[in-house]
């Protein structure tokens, strides 16, 4: 039982924190996608926010008390399985390099690939979309190759432009909307990630399975 | 509707807020002074919940363009309806045609507007906040400028003159340690409650930044990216703490040191930059009870503007 690794506390006067201990585990991130699942379905929560590993649910403390929303959390915890999805495959449309990329160099001359190498290594391996944060429908993705792993930009832009596929240490991911940003970016996408006036506002969620395919043109 | 002649520094549709979106990345966003729109509303007989105008700083004009009424809260902004001079927290009727004036703020930063029938932009995720830094809801997403044309709600029958008393602000700000509390030594958590705190310049909606002694972990490490919420105070690699507020994003990964008590967030709303603040600990009785003590006054106030 992984409860031992696991502790439960309060954030403040309306929220209850599960949290994992690292590192960073996919059955852990299974479980709690299961559990936050079948919060939602339970409507007694204002929000539920999946992070890396951990789980923050928002409560009316004018309606529920405190102290019992932290022990029906971890008996949940308890029951939670693993979710098991049919995973959502997600392909995502990237036009690599140039104006779209323009830290597509520096990933190549850190991990001392060829720029070449880079856009066929970060497209050969499925993502695995662990929480959104940041910003609206921004996704946090695992599964980068180690070999591509690169530290953020010392200066962060002022303004990354909408799009952008980027790779901030062992993270990869696309931003929704124009922004600052510190990642470093390789390319681009033209599909909309977050669109507010839709039934489903993101495109992608977490426990999609994300690959990124070249744009032929830049392939 | 609602001309904006003059919209000052920075003017907003906003309500109590968008929920139920945070795992979608989706911010807060609503009043900073949540008590001071809920009591606007009240005034003139909205939900509580209905959309008004946030207003940072002066001046600002806004003509009407039907009869109705309106009432002014948090602070006070030194208004006048055409010449005649408006005391804030009451409810006063306007005609049409006549224009308001916000010269600016005495003390504190942001009054808030309720006309009756509320401002009447359309729900997107459920709320008619504006969200600032993602473009929507509100007003077209965006800030108010001049020459914006607001649609108004249907307006109600009968209402009297009638105030509110509202709550005078003060530099001192409760907080409840958080779950990163122990990760600071004792001289840490003195400095945390024993200086002063002064707001930076660099503040906004996402968060107000402070200034004073720097706080640093005894063994700092990396945290993984967890939620956090408007009130929660990070504390970024150079020490200086960061209280997040409504606009703030969904997730974050610097220690989270404590959270402001929902009974005192709204000071922060009217701390206006170099303004000095003063941090208290407090437990979770005390905050439930800083909780309870405001939905008193509020009924209270229901009581006396509509109860028999």
């Amino acid at each position: 039982m992984k409860s031992v690794n696991t502790r439960f506390y309060l954030l403040g006067e309306r929220a209850a924190v599960l949290e994992s201990r690292p590192p960073v585990d996919l059955v852990c991130q299974r479980r709690i996608w299961w559990l936050a699942a079948a919060l939602r379905a339970q409507h007694r929560f204002i929000d539920i926010v999946p992070g890396m590993n951990n789980l923050t649910v928002v409560f009316d403390p004018l309606r529920q008390n405190s102290q019992e929303v932290l022990d029906q959390l971890s008996t949940q915890w308890q029951q939670a399985k693993q979710q098991q999805f049919e995973p959502r495959e997600v392909r995502i449309p990237v036009c690599y390099g140039g104006k779209a990329g323009p830290d597509l160099d520096n990933v190549s001359s850190y991990t001392g690939l060829t720029p070449e190498a880079v856009i066929a290594l970060h497209s050969s391996v499925d993502y695995t979309v662990f929480f959104l944060g940041f910003q609206p429908g921004f996704a946090y993705m695992g599964g980068l190759p180690d070999a591509l792993i690169t530290p953020r930009r010392a200066e962060p832009r002022l303004a990354v432009p909408a799009g952008s596929v980027g790779i901030g240490g062992a993270q990869t991911g696309i931003y929704p909307a124009q922004s600052p940003g510190g990642w470093q970016l390789i390319g681009r996408t033209s599909l909309t990630l977050f669109d507010p006036y839709s039934t489903s506002p993101s495109l992608l969620l977490p426990g999609d399975q994300v690959r990124f395919v070249p744009e032929p043109d830049h392939a | 509707m609602l001309e904006i002649i003059r919209p000052g520094v920075q003017t907003t549709v906003q309500d109590l807020g968008r929920h139920g979106f945070r795992h979608l990345g989706i911010a807060q966003a609503g009043a900073l002074d949540q008590p001071a729109l809920m009591l606007a509303n009240r005034l003139v007989n909205n939900p509580a919940d209905a959309a008004g105008l946030e207003v940072v700083m002066g001046p600002v004009a806004i003509r009407f363009h039907r009869d109705g009424w309106l009432a002014l809260t948090g602070a006070d902004f030194d208004a006048r309806l055409d010449d005649t001079p408006l005391w804030p927290g009451w409810r006063v009727p306007y005609l049409t045609g006549q224009t308001l004036h916000l010269a600016g703020p005495r003390l504190g930063m942001r009054a808030y507007l309720a006309v009756d029938g509320g401002i009447d932009v359309p729900l997107v995720l459920g709320a008619r906040a504006t969200d600032l830094r993602s473009n929507f809801g509100g007003f077209a997403g965006r800030a108010l400028q001049a020459g914006d044309l607001l649609p108004q709600g249907q307006a109600i029958v009968h209402l009297n003159r009638c105030g509110a008393w509202t709550r005078p602000w003060s530099p001192v700000i409760r907080l409840l340690p958080g779950p990163e509390y122990h990760e600071f030594d004792d001289a840490v958590h003195h400095a945390f409650w024993q200086k002063e705190w002064k707001v930076s310049s660099q503040s906004d909606r996402m968060g107000y930044r402070l200034q004073g002694p720097p706080l640093h972990r005894s063994k700092p490490h990396e945290l993984l990216s967890h939620g956090v919420l408007p009130g929660v105070v990070q504390v970024p690699p150079n020490g200086q703490p960061i209280v997040l507020l409504a606009d703030a994003q969904t997730t974050g990964g610097y220690p989270r040191i404590a959270s402001v008590i929902e009974a005192d967030l709204w000071k922060l709303a009217q701390a206006r930059p170099g303004t000095r603040l003063h941090f208290v600990k407090t437990t979770l009785d005390d905050a439930r009870q800083a909780m309870q003590q405001w939905q008193f006054e509020r009924n209270r106030f229901e009581w006396s503007a509509y109860g028999r």
